[in-house]
């Protein structure tokens, strides 16, 4: 699937609307049924981004991850944003963004009109118990799909423990869990090209 | 007033990184000490940004703006909210196309990838430990283990994981059912035990 240029051309042809208006539906629907923010919105984007409409390849998902977790800003509108703007340039990231927040603009602006009457209402209550067990049975699902995905070298290993065991266990700020991923990464990359750069020398000594 | 309420947002979506609740203690501050809530009011809302759904700081972004200028008032603080990211990740997903390939971009990636999985991991086991145990207990022996389990949760959790897992449903699904059963042991069942 090629990434449309966007901005450039004033007229849209139908088939880029097509597109444009399926981004914005896929968003508001991600935005719609994802309680409890962030973390519980990743399987929802997963299975609409990369199994159902194939815009991302599976992958890229834990690049697209990765960037949304490192720069400022809310993950889902991050992801939003980025996978918007790669399927449809920029009036793509544009719907994808304004798709992933409208649900709860209108949402929260109602409850805010009925805030106290909102609080009491037991059944709601009752129902998000329930969605909040359903939301690690979710997560969980990610976590085992993502698992599958990676590659698994003793480094990388070594890093996803390591970060499971302070993310859980310690109130460590995840950015540095993840400054610390990249420059280990960083360093591991030096060294592979030392390594080439040696073994180049060695040829040529020879 | 609208000129602090959109630089404020503005700033909390700036520099929160990591997302969620990462974001609660700056939001915290920023909304407290300007009084535009109390910190009661805070918390209670935290409670109902929990269930409902989107991000949470677009969440407490748009009631902070409906009490203070209504519905303007919510337009603003969401928009300020999200419009930092969305500079910033528009740049780099322009950018990013062409850096894919390159060895340090491929290495900090590589870096990285991990670290997501795992932080996605730690997620599910903070979820399962204030979710599954009872608040608040103090938890000295296997008994007192076993007495703070939240059996209703858990077995909410282990028929949604049967259905989901077995028959690969629309996570959308997932919810709706989980609702369900949430309605029905915690509501329901209660009439009649």
């Amino acid at each position: 699937m090629d990434p449309v240029v966007g901005g450039k051309q004033l007229k849209l042809t139908r088939h880029q609307k097509e597109k444009l208006l399926t981004v914005f539906t896929t968003f508001f629907k991600i935005g719609l049924f994802t309680f409890g923010g962030g973390y519980a919105m990743i399987p929802l984007i997963e299975y609409e981004i990369v199994e159902r409409h194939h815009w991302i390849e599976s992958k890229d998902i834990l690049d697209i991850f990765a960037i949304a977790e490192a720069t400022p800003g809310v993950i889902a509108v991050n992801t939003a944003t980025f996978v918007g703007y790669k399927v449809a340039g920029f009036w793509g990231s544009l719907l994808a963004t304004l798709g992933v927040v409208i649900p709860s603009l209108t949402i929260i602006s109602l409850i805010a009109l009925f805030f106290q009457e909102f609080q009491s209402l037991e059944w709601v209550g009752y129902a998000f118990k329930g969605v909040r067990a359903g939301v690690v049975v979710l997560i969980l699902g990610a976590v085992v799909k993502m698992a599958q995905k990676g590659e698994y070298t003793p480094l990388t290993v070594l890093i996803l423990i390591l970060t499971f065991g302070l993310a859980s266990f310690t109130d460590i700020n995840i950015i540095y869990l993840l400054l610390g991923g990249a420059v280990t990464g960083l360093i591991y990359q030096l060294g592979l090209n030392r390594k080439t750069l040696n073994s180049k020398k060695n040829e040529e000594d020879k | 007033m609208y000129l602090d309420l959109f630089i404020t947002f503005f700033k909390i979506g700036l520099f929160t990184i990591g997302g969620g609740y990462a974001m609660i203690p700056l939001i915290q501050q920023e909304v407290v000490a300007h009084g535009w809530l109390t910190l009661l009011e805070l918390t209670d809302f935290i409670a109902v940004a929990e269930s409902t759904p989107g991000p949470f700081a677009v969440n407490i972004a748009t009631f902070v703006g409906m009490e203070m200028g209504v519905l303007p008032g919510a337009l603003l603080t969401t928009t300020a909210v999200v419009l930092p990211s969305f500079i910033i990740i528009l740049f780099i997903a322009k950018v990013f196309t062409n850096f894919q390939q390159n060895k340090w971009v491929q290495g900090t990636l590589y870096g990285m990838r991990p670290v997501v999985i795992g932080l996605i991991a730690a997620a599910v086991w903070l979820l399962m430990s204030t979710g599954f145990i009872g608040e608040g207990v103090e938890i000295h022996s296997v008994g007192d283990f076993f007495a703070a389990l939240q059996y209703l949760e858990i077995i909410i959790f282990v028929i949604g994981s049967f259905v989901y897992f077995r028959f690969k449903l629309h996570p959308i699904k997932l919810i709706l059912i989980s609702a369900a059963l949430g309605m029905l042991f915690f509501g329901v069942l209660p009439m009649f035990f």
